[in-house]
C-alpha cells in the first residue's frame, strides 16, 4: 500500500522555506532544476572536434562521467592558464570584495541567488585557486577563503559558468576592471579539458567547424535559403537582387552570423542586407565556407575559437577581396575586434577598407580590414547617399537594445543610433543606466539560448525586458531593434512573455524597409509581409 | 463589506503591505543577501520592484471593493515573476494565502473587540477568489513557457517548410472568397 | 564568526606588541628587527609579487570599453573611457587610481518609484566610493606626513601637507583632519560588512583582518599623539636610524609607540600576500590600461598557439558535388 502522504497546507510549505537556514555559500551545494540549465554536450560533437572526454552524458545524473584523476587535468590546465593569461592571474588575486559589482548582473537581479554575484561567481574559482595556489589559502583553508576541488565544487562551476553571459557589465563597475567574462572563459576552458560543456555550444561549434556554419547549413542550403530571400524582395520590390557566392576577385567578402540565414527575425536582416548591397552596387561576395560571423568556439575555449575563426581570413585570402565586412552580431564582434588580429592576422594580403560610395577610409580598421555593417551604413546615411523614406515605418515606435559585446568590448554605440534615427520617425532611448556601456543582457547570451532552459532566460532576461515595458508603457514602444542575431533569436521569445506587443527587428531590416530603391515598385507591405500602413495591402 | 472592517484594515494596510512583501520575499531561500528586499530601483531590482508595487495594487483593490478584475493585472506582473523561478506550483501561488494568516493576525485583536467576524469572511473570501484567479494566471504563463520553445521552434523552420512547398499560408482571398459562399 | 576570528587575531597582535613594549629587553627586537624584517617582506613580497604576474603575458587586448568606440569622423569618441593612444590610457589610468572612476559609476542619479510619481534619487554606492575615497586619499597623506620621522631637514612639501591636514588647529598638538577621516572611512568600510546584507555574505576573514588592522593602528597612533606621548626626538632617532640603515635605539620612547610600530609592521609585512596587493593589480588591470585600438594596431600574443582547422580544401572536398549542382564555384572540378 501507497504510504499515506500528508499535504502540507501552503502557509506550512511556504513556513518551511522561511526558516531555510543562511548557510554560508560554500555550504550551500547546486541543485539542478529542469528548465535552468542546458543539456549536456554530446558524445558526437566532441569526437568531431577532438575534445577530450566524449561520452553520453546528463547533467541531470548523479554520475557525470568524468576521467579518473581528473582533479589533476583541472590544476594543471588552472596552473597552465595562470602563467599564459596576466589577467586571470591578477583578477584570482586583486578581488577586494567591495561588492560594487554584486548587484550589475542581469542573473542575480533576476534570481537573487548569491553565486550570481559576479563577485561570487568569481569566488567559486578563487577559492580553488586560493587552496592549491597560495601559501595563506594552503595553510589557513578556510580562513583565507580557500576550498578543496571536488565533484561538488566541479558542479557548481559547470552550473555557474553557463550562467553567466560574458557579457562584461560587471566589469564596467569594478575599482579594477575585474572582468567576470574573462573568469567565465578561463572557468570554461577548465570544465572542457574533462568533458564538460553544453549541448547548445559544443553542437554548433562542431557544426560550425565541419561545415562552415553554426546551423550546419550545407552549401546548396546557404544558396537556396538566399535565393529564396531573394524571390521574396522581389515580390515585395519587384526588383531582383542577385547575390553571389565564394566569387572570386570580387571587392568585399560580407559575413554574418548564420542566425540571418534561418528563422524569423533573422532573415528579415539578411533580406536587408541584400537590398542594400543590391542598391548600392556593391561588388561583395557571400561565402559558403566562411558562412559563420559568430563563434561559439569563444564560448568553449580560445583555443576552439581560433579553429573556427580562422576561416574568415583564409576565405578572404582565398578569394582576392579587398576587405570584409561583417553583418549585426554581438559576441563575433568582441572575437572579431579583440581576437581575430592577434591570432591570424597580420591580414596583410587585404587592403584598409575604403567605402566605394562615399570614399571614406576606415582608418579604425586598418589592420584587420574588417569593419560593422553599421560603420559603414552610417557613413552613406551622413553622405546622404540613401534615399530613404521613414514614414514607412511610421507604425513602429522603435527602442535600442545595445547588444553586450559591440558596448563593452568594442563601443559601437551611436552608429546604429544614427542608422536609426535616419530611418525612423519614432524612436525611443530607454532608461540611461540600462543603455549603451550599462546596456542589460538579453539574457541569453554566450551559448545559453537553448530551448530546454526557456526559464533561465526568462529570468536571465526579466531586466531587459522590465526596462523595455518602461518604454512601452511610457511611449508606447512596439519594436525592439538590435545588432546581433542572438537578440533576433532570443528577444521574440523575451517579449512574448514579458512584454507581448513588442515585436523584434534587426537595425539593417528597419533600414531596408525604409530603403527607396531604383526602380522599384510602390511597396504595399514590408519585409514580413505585413501592410504597410496607409499603403493599401493586399485589396 | 463590513464598513468597521474597512476602516480597521485601512488603518493596518501599509503594516499589512510590508509584512506581505516580507513574506514574498522570505520564499526565496537564496536571497541571503537581502537585495530584492532593499535595492530599491526599479531598473537595478525589478523582482523587488514588481512585487512591492505588486502587492500594493492589489491591497488597494480589495479594499476599494467592487471590480475585482482590476487586481489582475497587478496579481498578472507578480506571478509571471514566480512562475520562471525556481518554486514548486505550490510554493509559487502560497503568497496568496499567507495575506489571510496577516491580516488575521494584524486585526485579530480589533476583530474580537469590535465583533465583526462578518467582515473578516467576506474578506477572506475575496482572497479566496484571487488564489483561484491566481492558478488560472500562473497555469497560463507556465504554458505560456513551453509555447514560447514551440514558437522559437517555429520561427527557425517556418522558412525551410515554406521553401519546401510543405506549409504555405492561404492568401488572404481565398478566405474571403469563402466567406462570401 | 569571520568577524570574531579576524578581531581575536588583530587583539592576539596587540598583546604581543604590548608584551614588547613592557619588556624593556624586547625593544630592540620590536623597535628595530621587526620593521626590518616587516619592511624586508613588504618590499621583497611586492617585487615577488608584481614580478610573478608581469611573467605571465597579455595574450589578448581586451579592455572593457565604457563609451563610444574611434570610428566615423564626425562620432564623437570617448576618448578616455575607449582610448585610442597612450595619453588616453593614462588619463583613464589617473582617473581610476586617484578618483575612482569606477566606483563613481555606481552613483548615477536614479529614477525611483516616490510616494507621488517617480522621484530622482542618489544609488548607495555613492558612499562606497567616497568613503574608498576617503579611507585611500587620508592613507596616502598619513603615509606621506610620517615621512617627517624619516628626513632631516623634512621636506618643504611635507610641512605644507602637514599644516593643511592640522588646519583647523583644533587642540594642542593640532588635530590631523587625515585622523579623522581614516577612522571614520575605516569604520564606514567595516560597518557596511557587517551591515549591507550582501557584503557581508561575500565577506571572509580575510577583508576583516585589514580592516582591523588599521583601525587599530590609527587609534594606537591617535593615542600615541594625543593621550600616551611618546618621545618624538627619540622616535626620530630611531626612524633616522632605520632609515640609514644604523639603527639606534634611544631610550624612554614610550609603549605606545611600540604597540604602533608592531602593527604597522605586521600590515606591511601582511600586505604582498593578501588582497592589499590590489594597490599594485590596479595598475597591471588589462581591461583598464590597454589601448583600445585594436583594429588599428596587430596585438601579439607571444604563445600563440598553432591550432587544428578545417580548411577550404577539406571543405570542398566534401561539398563539391552539392556545390556544383547549386552553381557555386568550386577549385577542382
Amino acid at each position: 500500500m501507497a504510504p499515506k502522504v500528508k499535504l502540507p497546507k501552503p502557509e506550512e510549505l511556504a513556513k518551511i522555506e522561511f526558516k531555510t537556514p543562511a548557510t554560508d555559500w560554500m555550504d550551500t551545494p547546486v541543485e539542478f532544476k529542469p528548465g535552468t540549465f542546458c543539456w549536456g554536450s554530446k558524445e558526437k560533437d566532441l569526437l568531431t572536434l577532438g575534445l577530450p572526454n566524449p561520452r553520453q552524458w546528463s547533467p541531470a545524473d548523479e554520475d557525470w562521467k568524468v576521467p579518473e584523476g581528473w582533479e589533476t587535468t583541472i590544476l594543471e590546465g588552472m596552473a597552465e592558464r595562470l602563467s599564459k593569461y596576466r589577467s586571470f592571474k591578477i583578477f584570482m588575486d586583486i578581488c577586494v570584495r567591495c561588492g560594487a559589482c554584486a548587484d550589475k548582473c542581469h542573473f542575480y537581479i533576476a534570481t537573487g541567488d548569491p553565486k550570481n554575484m559576479p563577485v561570487l561567481r568569481a569566488e567559486l574559482i578563487r577559492s580553488v585557486y586560493k587552496k592549491y595556489f597560495t601559501k595563506s589559502g594552503k595553510f589557513l583553508g578556510r580562513l583565507a577563503g580557500a576550498r578543496e576541488l571536488d565533484m561538488d565544487v566541479l558542479k557548481e562551476w559547470w552550473s555557474y559558468f553557463f550562467q553567466c553571459t560574458e557579457c562584461r557589465r560587471c566589469s564596467v563597475f569594478c575599482p579594477y576592471g575585474i572582468d567576470q567574462a574573462e573568469v567565465t572563459i578561463i572557468g570554461r576552458e577548465l570544465l572542457n579539458l574533462v568533458g564538460l560543456n553544453i549541448d547548445w555550444i559544443s553542437g554548433p561549434v562542431a557544426n560550425c567547424y565541419m561545415k562552415g556554419n553554426h546551423l550546419g547549413l550545407e552549401p546548396h542550403a546557404i544558396a537556396g535559403n538566399i535565393e529564396s530571400m531573394v524571390d521574396d524582395i522581389e515580390d515585395i520590390t519587384g526588383i531582383r537582387v542577385n547575390p553571389t557566392f565564394n566569387r572570386k576577385g570580387a571587392e568585399i567578402l560580407f559575413v554574418t552570423p548564420s542566425g540571418d540565414l534561418l528563422g524569423e527575425p533573422g532573415i528579415q536582416t539578411c533580406m536587408g542586407y541584400l537590398m542594400l548591397f543590391h542598391e548600392l552596387g556593391l561588388d561583395y561576395t557571400w561565402s559558403t565556407y566562411a558562412s559563420e560571423g559568430g563563434n561559439f568556439g569563444f564560448f568553449t575555449s580560445n583555443d576552439m575559437a581560433k579553429r573556427l575563426n580562422y576561416k574568415i581570413y583564409a576565405e578572404a585570402k582565398r578569394l582576392g577581396v579587398k576587405y570584409i565586412i561583417g553583418g549585426e552580431c554581438g559576441h563575433m564582434w568582441r572575437v572579431l575586434n579583440q581576437y581575430m588580429d592577434t591570432w591570424h592576422g597580420p591580414a596583410d594580403f587585404l587592403e584598409v577598407p575604403v567605402s566605394p560610395i562615399t570614399g571614406t577610409v576606415f582608418e579604425n580598421a586598418k589592420s584587420t580590414k574588417m569593419i560593422h555593417i553599421s560603420e559603414f551604413t552610417a557613413d552613406l546615411i551622413k553622405h546622404n547617399k540613401l534615399n530613404l523614406d521613414p514614414t514607412r515605418n511610421d507604425h513602429l515606435k522603435v527602442t535600442f537594445h545595445d547588444s553586450c559585446n559591440p558596448s563593452r568590448g568594442m563601443g559601437l554605440l551611436d552608429e546604429p543610433r544614427e542608422i536609426i534615427k535616419a530611418v525612423c520617425n519614432n524612436f525611443y532611448e530607454m532608461p540611461e543606466n540600462t543603455i549603451r556601456e550599462k546596456t542589460f543582457c538579453c539574457g541569453a547570451g554566450s551559448g545559453l539560448n537553448a530551448s530546454e532552459n526557456m526559464e533561465q532566460r526568462m529570468r536571465g532576461g526579466f531586466p531587459r525586458a522590465n526596462a523595455v515595458k518602461y518604454v512601452q508603457e511610457k511611449h508606447g514602444v512596439n519594436m525592439l531593434a538590435n545588432i546581433c542575431a542572438v537578440d533576433r533569436a532570443h528577444f521574440p521569445a523575451l517579449m512574448d512573455y514579458w512584454n507581448p506587443g513588442v515585436g523584434v527587428t534587426g537595425v539593417t531590416e528597419l533600414l531596408a524597409n525604409a530603403l527607396v530603391m531604383k526602380g522599384e515598385k510602390e511597396r504595399t507591405t514590408n519585409l514580413r509581409f505585413e501592410d504597410l500602413p496607409g499603403k493599401g495591402g493586399n485589396e | 463589506m463590513d464598513m468597521k472592517f474597512l476602516e480597521i484594515f485601512n488603518g493596518k494596510k501599509i503594516a499589512i503591505s510590508s509584512r506581505w512583501l516580507d513574506a514574498m520575499i522570505a520564499s526565496y531561500p537564496n536571497d541571503n543577501s537581502g537585495f530584492l528586499m532593499n535595492q530599491k530601483d526599479r531598473f537595478a531590482n525589478p523582482v523587488g520592484y514588481t512585487f512591492t508595487t505588486g502587492i500594493e495594487g492589489i491591497i488597494e483593490v480589495l479594499v476599494k471593493g467592487e471590480d475585482f478584475s482590476e487586481s489582475v493585472s497587478f496579481l498578472e506582473d507578480i506571478i509571471k515573476v514566480r512562475a520562471i523561478q525556481d518554486f514548486t506550483p505550490a510554493k509559487a501561488m502560497a503568497f496568496v494565502f499567507q495575506l489571510k494568516t496577516i491580516v488575521r493576525e494584524e486585526l485579530g485583536k480589533e476583530i474580537r473587540q469590535n465583533q465583526i467576524y462578518d467582515g473578516l469572511l467576506d474578506f477572506e473570501s475575496k482572497i479566496d477568489d484571487l488564489a483561484l484567479t491566481a492558478f488560472d494566471i500562473y497555469v497560463k504563463y507556465r504554458e505560456q513557457i513551453y509555447e514560447l520553445r514551440t514558437d522559437e521552434l517555429k520561427r527557425m523552420t517556418f522558412s525551410l517548410l515554406k521553401k519546401a512547398n510543405l506549409m504555405s499560408e492561404i492568401p488572404d482571398q481565398e478566405v474571403e472568397h469563402k466567406d462570401q459562399k | 564568526m569571520k568577524v570574531l576570528f579576524s578581531f581575536l587575531a588583530v587583539i592576539l597582535l596587540i598583546l604581543v606588541a604590548t608584551m614588547g613594549a613592557f619588556i624593556t629587553n624586547l625593544h630592540y627586537v620590536f623597535g628595530i628587527i621587526i620593521p626590518y624584517l616587516a619592511f624586508a617582506m613588504f618590499v621583497g613580497g611586492f617585487i615577488y609579487r608584481v614580478v610573478k604576474w608581469g611573467r605571465s603575458p597579455v595574450p589578448f587586448r581586451i579592455p572593457t570599453t565604457i563609451g563610444q568606440q574611434k570610428s566615423l569622423p564626425w562620432i564623437k569618441q570617448n576618448k578616455i573611457e575607449n582610448p585610442t593612444s597612450a595619453l588616453g590610457v593614462i588619463v583613464r589610468m589617473a582617473m581610476e587610481v586617484l578618483f575612482f572612476r569606477s566606483l563613481f559609476r555606481n552613483t548615477k542619479t536614479e529614477l525611483r518609484e516616490g510616494q507621488n510619481g517617480p522621484e530622482l534619487s542618489y544609488g548607495s554606492a555613492k558612499w562606497l566610493w567616497l568613503g574608498s575615497l576617503f579611507f585611500h586619499w587620508s592613507f596616502l597623506i598619513i603615509i606621506i606626513r610620517h615621512l617627517r620621522f624619516f628626513l632631516e631637514p623634512i621636506p618643504f612639501a611635507v610641512q605644507i601637507l602637514e599644516s593643511v591636514d592640522g588646519m583647523l588647529q583644533i587642540g594642542l598638538p593640532a588635530i590631523y583632519l587625515t585622523d579623522v577621516f581614516i577612522l571614520v572611512a575605516v569604520t564606514y568600510l567595516f560597518l557596511r560588512r557587517i551591515i549591507v546584507p550582501q557584503v557581508k555574505y561575500i565577506s571572509l576573514p580575510a577583508d576583516f583582518f585589514p580592516l582591523f588592522m588599521l583601525m587599530s593602528i590609527a587609534i594606537s597612533g591617535i593615542l600615541m599623539r594625543y593621550f600616551y606621548k611618546v618621545d618624538l626626538v627619540a622616535v626620530k632617532q630611531l626612524a633616522i636610524g632605520l632609515a640609514t640603515f644604523q639603527p639606534v635605539l634611544p631610550t624612554g620612547i614610550g609603549p605606545m609607540f611600540f604597540i604602533h610600530i608592531f602593527l604597522v609592521s605586521i600590515l606591511f609585512a601582511y600586505f604582498p600576500m593578501s588582497k592589499l596587493m590590489h594597490m599594485g593589480g590596479i595598475f597591471m588591470s588589462p581591461t583598464r590600461n590597454m589601448i583600445s585600438n585594436n583594429r588599428m594596431v596587430r596585438h601579439i600574443n607571444p604563445w600563440n598557439p598553432e591550432v587544428e582547422v578545417h580548411t577550404y580544401a577539406q571543405y570542398e572536398d566534401e561539398f563539391r558535388e552539392k556545390m556544383k549542382k547549386a552553381g557555386i564555384p568550386v577549385e577542382k572540378e
